[in-house]
């Protein structure tokens, strides 16, 4: 698990993050939610060591990870930003094996190649192997990144909003591709969704983050009710049920 | 009624001049005031010359950075200098009079000036830095291809026109002066009667259309009286890439002003200043010779970076 | 099977067409020149091969050395800047050099040229740390505001330099290491380019590292990449083969600029793959500037320098206003 304890984080002078201490749990999908501006991404940054904080501390199953070194934390946490522009014209297959870059520095294994092309296929990147990546749609380039994470093979998964540019289909196929590392690999995987209803259908743990602080967090049949969510986002959010599966009305 | 601070500012340039003349003056007088006298209009011409180049220019491009310097008009007119003594070999561009050959080489400037950059302004009117970048770039493959050509020439005969082509504000040809002076009047009096005109030109290409203006012929009439302006300080002094920038950036925070009635005098006069008080500290203060350019580069570089490091260039 | 095959093929042949057309060239150039230079007078005089130990061997050489690392160095630092616009004669770089030249040649003109070398290597180094770090107060979303900094940025650098030279009466020497021309190399004149080739190798034993920091400082942090080191031994780089050359030959500017953007539109930007060729190209075009700029005006010479001047910034051009708009 990931323990994250009196943690402050504030830019020039302005807090963004002020003492926050949450627990996220090892073999669950956890939802990062929130209104805009709450420090979702911040949080995320701060926990995969891409910013340094202020103050507080942040573990991952004991272990400091403010003083683990790049290369190690590179085999226990894969992260993919919501800021993919790059300026290097690179193939979508060497980009997801830059994926297994942690473990073989430039000589890869067959082994090394089975990752890299089992995630190729796993987002359905196979017919755009050979394409340059600026060449290809936002949606397509936001997969390469995140099969380029899952060919990263770690225990944890740190994705900021990655189904901001994915259509229905591929934003499923994603969600059911971490709902099966968890599952079946035993990975852990935090992730910032926006879209309620693919929180409360995928995840199972939820943590609310409102202005800098903690809103709420737990077990996700336990903490996300109508009273708790509709509070955060400041807008009426109904639960319903549709053909069987929760389903939450906030659009109206 | 004048403006009062262009009137401080000119008799701040009257005072300059005068300083100029009588500074440290003996022995045979009426020899040395003559000299000084020929250097003083070159440098005042030249002043004047790029003080209402980059005014006209900045309105032309919308565009508070940019230059003709920066833009390549300077590289450019070297260029067409030295393909001209190519063309005519190095003898026979030695024969025309200072005067024809100043003639023809700012007749073909206003050509491939027009020609290059109406095409530049209208590809990139959109994309400011692009449009800069693009021009810089120009402005060196200009300099390539003067060398080029500089190294195709025969090597006597280029060492002979060497000394027509780069004149400096200490060897000033009289000739090329009486021209300048005439252009010089000939562009005032014509900007005189348009000011207002550019005042509505200075809103953009869009919007000036939208008020009536035939925009793009007056973009054509610009285009020539700027690389007339070029011509004529580049072939008295040589290229100075700043100065225009300096000048046009000091003449709008000091009028507060859109207007060309006012911005324009006052950036002619200030690049005068500049050059004469400038010429006084370097060559009689500091006794250092032909460094001006080369101080007026550095600092212009520098308040250049400073506009751009507090965000007023977009 | 097929499909592998066509990407082996795929891959191998720009190295081919690299290869093959760098030994034409050489071969041709060793044969270019004042001196008249055959076959046949090789088997027979003496002379001839003197000349060709001495003289035309070097300046071949040379002219591929230059080549290939100021292309490689251009590479770097673009990945590096995460700017396709930028290149050591854009960034400061080259002006930091002759100013660091300059101050060696002022108050110690009796160091070994290895020394000499040193000095304006830190000087570079500094300069372009300059400009790293006023790139970063620049807003991302405007790519082509980079470029634009560095040449006014090495315009200041270069004013200051001129101002200096000039008051030291050495403005004959700005002019050498600004020309790049391959006129005066000879046997033991040229050697120190083989460090910037050893550097240009050393960059390709690090080429993955180099891919990843291009990807930007979060992806490569995400993969584990000591982001700081490689910006150090990237900058470093740069900063060595810029005084390298200027030192040997003068600076050559473009080739860092049009080569590595000419390969990263056919190859992409996979170091491992692309650098070879980056290098192959930039040894070929300066070797061709140099072939060109000796028959052009036979027997006189034209810079290689002025050559290539013409053709980069043609190159150049064509890329800034061929380039899609959201590039």
């Amino acid at each position: 698990m990931i323990k994250v304890s009196e943690l402050t984080y504030s830019i020039a002078g302005t807090p963004i993050l002020h003492d926050i201490n949450v627990t996220l749990p090892a073999g669950r999908i956890t939802a990062l939610i929130g209104p805009n501006g709450a420090g979702k991404s911040t949080l995320l940054h701060l926990i995969s060591q891409q910013i340094p904080f202020d103050r507080g501390r942040i573990t991952m199953g004991g272990l400091d990870l403010a003083k683990t070194t790049a290369p190690a934390r590179a085999l226990k946490m894969a992260v993919v930003g919501q800021q993919l522009g790059v300026a290097s014209r690179i193939r979508i297959r060497d980009l997801v094996g830059f994926g297994r870059w942690p473990y073989n520095h430039g000589r890869p294994t067959p082994k090394d190649q089975e990752k890299i092309s089992e995630a190729l296929s796993h987002f359905d990147l196979i017919g755009l192997q050979d394409r340059f990546l600026d060449e290809v749609s936002g949606g397509q380039r936001q997969r390469a990144f995140i099969a380029m994470a899952s060919a990263q093979d770690t225990d944890w998964l740190l994705l900021d909003e990655p189904l901001n540019n994915l259509d229905l289909h591929h934003a499923r196929c994603l969600m059911t591709q971490l709902r099966e590392k968890v599952d079946r690999e035993g990975k852990s995987v935090v992730i910032v969704l926006h879209d309620l209803n693919y929180a409360i259908s995928w995840a199972d743990h939820v943590v609310a983050l409102d202005k800098g602080s903690i809103a709420f967090e737990g077990p996700l049949t336990e903490v996300a009710t109508t009273d708790s969510l509709s509070a955060l986002y400041r807008t009426p959010v109904v639960f319903g049920d549709l053909a069987g599966k929760p389903f939450v009305q906030y659009h109206r | 009624m004048p403006d009062k601070r262009l009137i401080w500012i000119a008799g701040a340039l009257l005072a300059a001049m005068a300083l100029f003349l009588i500074w440290g003056l003996q022995g045979k007088v009426w020899f040395i005031l003559e000299l000084r006298a020929t250097k003083l209009a070159a440098l005042v011409c030249v002043g004047l010359a790029i003080g209402t180049a980059t005014v006209l220019f900045q309105t032309l491009s919308n565009n508070r950075i940019l230059t003709p310097s920066i833009m390549g008009f300077d590289a450019l007119f070297i260029l067409l200098q030295t393909g001209l003594v190519f063309a005519l070999g190095g003898f026979g561009y030695a024969q025309l009079s200072p005067l024809r050959s100043f003639a023809l080489e700012t007749i073909v400037m206003m050509g491939a000036a027009v020609f290059l950059f109406a095409a530049i302004l209208h590809r990139t009117r959109q994309d400011v830095q692009l449009m800069i970048l693009v021009g810089v770039v120009m402005g060196l493959m200009f300099r390539s291809i003067t060398a080029f050509v500089q190294r195709l020439m025969d090597p006597s005969e280029f060492t002979m026109v060497q000394g027509a082509m780069f004149a400096r504000f200490g060897a000033v040809d009289s000739g090329a002066l009486v021209a300048s002076v005439v252009l010089l009047a000939g562009i005032g009096l014509w900007l005189w009667r348009h000011h207002a005109i550019l005042d509505v030109m200075a809103l953009g290409r869009a919007q000036a259309r939208g008020l009536g203006l035939a925009y793009d012929r007056l973009q054509f009439q610009m285009l020539c009286a700027i690389a007339a302006l070029v011509s004529v300080s580049t072939a008295l002094v040589g290229p100075l890439t700043f100065l225009g920038l300096l000048v046009a950036s000091l003449a709008h925070s000091l009028m507060q002003s859109h207007r060309h009635q006012l911005l324009l005098p006052a950036a002619a006069l200030i690049a005068a200043l500049i050059l004469v008080t400038g010429q006084i500290v370097f060559e009689r203060i500091l006794q250092l010779q032909s460094t001006l350019a080369v101080v007026i580069e550095f600092s212009g570089g520098l308040l250049f970076l400073i506009l751009l490091a507090r965000g007023r260039i977009r | 099977m097929a499909d592998g095959r066509v990407r082996h093929w795929r891959a191998a042949h720009p190295y081919i067409a690299t290869g093959v057309g760098l030994i034409l060239l050489a071969g041709l150039s060793l044969f270019i020149g004042v001196g008249q230079l055959s076959f046949a007078a090789l088997r027979d005089d003496p002379q001839a091969l003197q000349l060709l130990i001495i003289s035309r061997m070097p300046r071949t050489l040379a002219a591929l050395l230059t080549g290939a690392s100021m292309a490689v160095a251009g590479l770097i630092l673009q990945l590096l800047v995460r700017n396709r616009f930028v290149e050591p004669a854009t960034t400061g770089t080259s002006e930091a050099a002759m100013l660091g030249l300059l101050a060696v040649t002022i108050w110690a003109p009796s160091w070994p040229i290895l020394g000499k070398m040193g000095i304006a290597a830190g000087a570079a180094l500094m300069g372009t740390v300059g400009f790293l770090a006023l790139t970063r107060r620049l807003p991302p979303e405007q790519p082509l505001l980079i470029p634009l900094v560095g040449l006014i940025y090495g315009g200041i650098l270069g004013a200051a330099a001129t101002f200096i030279a000039f008051q030291a009466d050495l403005i004959q020497y700005l002019a050498i290491w600004m020309n790049g021309e391959f006129s005066g190399v000879l046997a033991g004149r040229y050697e120190l380019l083989w460090l910037a080739g050893g550097l240009t190798l050393l960059a390709y034993l690090a080429a993955d590292q180099f891919t990843v920091a291009g990807l930007g400082r979060a992806t490569s942090l995400t993969l584990g990449l000591r982001y700081g080191q490689v910006l150090a031994l990237g900058v470093v780089t740069v900063a060595l083969v810029s005084a390298l050359v200027i030192v040997t030959v003068g600076m050559l500017p473009f080739i860092g600029l049009v080569v590595p953007n000419i390969v990263s539109r056919i190859m992409g930007d996979n170091l491992r793959e692309s650098l070879p060729v980056v290098a192959g190209l930039g040894a070929g075009l300066v070797l061709l500037s140099d072939m060109i700029g000796r028959i052009v005006r036979y027997p006189y010479e034209v810079p290689a320098g002025t050559i290539f001047g013409i053709f980069g910034a043609v190159l150049f051009l064509r890329m800034l206003l061929g380039r899609r708009s959201h590039a």
